[in-house]
């Protein structure tokens, strides 16, 4: 499976990572004069959920929008699946392909029907018939429940429903990894549960998670590891139970007084 | 109660509901019964004299004598088939457009009537009144195919606009024709003219402005600068100055560009005059719709591994375009008006044939029914682009947020 996979990356540098599908090595940021990351080292391996805490402008952000090449970083090294970013841009779509991201506003196309926002990608960027598209598509609306609405336009979903399909559009690109900013925070408090039970089931699925989020519950639940940002840099980082119980940083004690 | 005496109840209020109706919309409070009733009285004077004059007063001869001439100029007679000929085929894509897109053919063949009495009380040849029956009788049975063979639909809809755009280049040579040829010989642009011309000039300056003028809006915004310095400086050198100065830059710079065998003549080098000036507007337009779209719809895209061209085309064109439909239709309105510019130039649109007309010694003091005449031939035009643009926005509005 990897070898015909690293055989498919035509004309890539592919490393040899091992068990780590993520590598960040010393990323820094800036924006202007503005250092939003400052030094980041971080790996995540295959089948991992890291959940990203922090405050207002920390930089989580930031750096969950470098992975994917939303934001260029301009000093350290990215390595994604395997592959390095670089200014080269096939780098750049052969990472986007295997990485999918979840935003806070969801940013669903409003001028297409559920399906349609589903289908496009797989459709233009794999480049698979409509039929296997759709198909994989009514799927996953099954799986975040809501294949009644496959034909209504996203203006007419509540927020929730719109959450589940911005994943259920990010899942149809089969990443390996996916990349969630804050997903519940756009939400009505009532719809939040059905948006982490559907990341919740994923996580469980397997799936390599990097999460932006506040929601505790689902941190204790699924994490196998919480990373605490503060201005721009990693401060501390543990299993949930372990940084949620016993934090060493101060900064890392005061933001959760705050937020448990 | 008796029936009759409960149709007398309801007709009573029907009546009262009426007069209530009247009190509370015209003539209340009392400055509203003040302003009705003087606009009242300003509406009677004024279409009075209009209807007096129009039935009484006016000598149509003027218009009626040269039909002809308004409809194509000095296009030869003995080639006119050519000119129906194209007609027939845009009317014949109208009505497959029309019902693939949801039109009623009860609704065209209504539409169509007036248009056939008028056809048909003009005094014009019997050989006129029958082609302009066939043509009109084509719109409406085209209208109902699309509308009534369902399955044609999806089809259509999918193939028309580009039908739209082979018809658009098979009416240009279709009425140009080849040097030498026996069935389709040669006319020289110079002799098209009327409305023929004037909705040549329009239609090739809207077809081909629009990629011009989205590509223009794309280049502002790129990220190169070679192309986003030629485009802002095209965009606004163009706009800061007249159509008219463009024009008459086309007929005397564009030669001076091209080889010398290369001649292009008179009627192209307007139509690319008009082209190059609605691309330049129609950027800004295209560009205030690229700016309304969330930075979200981008970023989703590329997320989702969409190169550039796949995120224009398929997310942020189709919402900007949208967005900018009545500003779009509003600039190819005015464009249809300001074809009549071109009458400066020397060439013989519709406008240019109306002063030709009026200047001929029989016809002297005749202006207001030449000018009347064309008044409405322009609005009417201009009035189906604005009504086409509306029915669009709603069959487009499905959806927006
Ligand atoms: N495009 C940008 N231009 C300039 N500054 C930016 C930009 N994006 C982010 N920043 C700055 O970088 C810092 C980190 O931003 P980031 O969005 O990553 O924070 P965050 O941890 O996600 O915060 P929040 O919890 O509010 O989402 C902030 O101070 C922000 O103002
Ligand atoms: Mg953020």
């Amino acid at each position: 499976m990897r070898g015909e996979e690293k055989g498919t990356a035509k004309g890539l540098q592919v490393h040899d990572t091992g068990e780590d599908i993520i590598i960040l090595e010393d990323v820094h940021k800036w924006f202007g004069d503005f250092e939003a990351l400052r030094g980041i080292n971080m790996r995540v391996k295959r089948q991992e959920v890291v959940v990203i805490i922090g405050p207002s402008g920390s930089g989580k952000s930031t750096l969950v929008r470098c992975i994917n090449r939303l934001e260029q970083h301009d000093q350290g090294r990215i390595i994604v699946d395997g592959i390095e970013l670089s200014h080269d841009i096939r780098n750049i779509e052969a990472i986007r392909r295997e990485v999918g991201m979840v935003f806070q506003q969801f940013n669903l196309f409003p001028h297409m029907t559920v399906l349609d926002n589903i289908t496009l990608a797989p459709r233009l960027v794999r480049r698979w018939p409509r039929a296997k598209a759709e198909q994989v598509a009514m799927e996953l609306l099954e799986r975040v429940g809501i294949a009644d609405q496959a034909h209504k336009y996203p203006g007419q979903l509540s927020g929730g429903q719109q959450q589940r399909v911005a994943i259920a559009r990010a899942l149809a690109m089969q990443p390996k990894i996916m990349l969630f900013d804050e997903p519940t925070s756009a939400l009505d408090p009532e719809m939040i549960k059905e948006v982490l039970d559907v990341m919740i089931e994923l996580a469980r699925s397997g799936m390599t998670m990097i999460v932006v989020t506040h929601e505790m519950g689902f941190a204790r639940e699924v994490a196998d590891r919480v990373v605490f940002m503060d201005a721009g840099k990693i401060v501390e980082e543990a299993p949930p139970e372990e940084l949620f119980a016993h934090p060493k940083d101060p900064r890392t004690k005061e933001f959760l007084a705050h937020i448990l | 109660m008796t029936p009759k005496s409960i149709a007398m109840q309801t007709r009573r209020q029907l009546l009262r509901d009426f007069l209530t109706w009247l009190k509370e919309n015209l003539f209340s409070p009392w400055y509203n019964a003040l302003i009705t009733i003087v606009s009242a009285a300003v509406i009677y004077v004024a279409l009075k004299g209009i209807l007096h004059w129009v039935f009484y007063g006016a000598k149509w001869g003027v218009v009626t004598t040269n039909l002809r001439l308004f409809a194509v100029g000095p296009y030869p007679t003995d080639q006119l088939w050519r000119v129906w000929l194209a007609l027939g085929l845009a009317l014949v894509l109208g009505g497959l457009s029309w019902g693939a897109w949801g039109g009623r053919s009860l609704v065209a063949l209504i539409l169509v009537i007036p248009f056939l009495v008028v056809f048909w009380l003009a005094p014009i040849t019997p050989a006129a009144k029958r082609n302009w029956t066939v043509v009109l009788f084509l719109f409406v049975l085209s209208s109902a195919v699309a509308e009534f063979v369902r399955p044609l639909r999806k089809p259509l809809q999918k193939i028309l606009p580009f039908a739209w755009l082979v018809a658009f280049f098979v009416t240009l040579v279709l009425l140009h024709g080849f040097k030498g040829s026996q069935r389709l010989p040669l006319v020289e642009t110079g002799l098209w003219g009327g409305l023929l011309l004037t909705i040549l000039l329009a239609v090739v300056a809207i077809v081909l402005s629009f990629p011009i003028g989205v590509l223009l809006a794309l280049g502002r915004r790129s990220s190169l600068p070679i192309v986003k310095l030629f485009s802002i400086f095209y965009i606004e050198l163009i706009r800061g100055v007249p159509l008219v100065t463009v024009l008459f830059m086309a007929q005397i710079m564009l030669p001076l560009f091209l080889p010398p065998n290369l001649r292009i003549d008179k009627v192209l080098r307007a139509m690319a005059g008009m082209t190059l000036f609605a691309a330049a507007y129609l950027a800004e337009n295209v560009r205030g719709g690229l700016q309304a779209i969330p930075k979200g719809q981008y970023e989703a895209a590329q997320a989702l591994g969409l190169n550039y061209y796949q995120t224009m085309r398929y997310i942020i064109l189709p919402q900007a375009l949208r967005a900018v439909i009545p500003a779009i239709v509003g600039q190819f309105i005015s464009l249809f008006k300001d074809t009549s510019l071109v009458a400066i130039v020397g060439l013989l649109d519709l406008l240019s044939i109306a002063l030709s007309v009026i200047a001929q010694p029989q016809w002297i003091g005749l202006q207001r029914e030449v000018f009347a005449f064309i008044g409405v031939i322009y609005w009417i035009f201009c009035y189906a682009m604005s009504y086409a643009s509306r029915r669009l926005e709603v069959k487009l509005g499905v959806g927006v947020r």
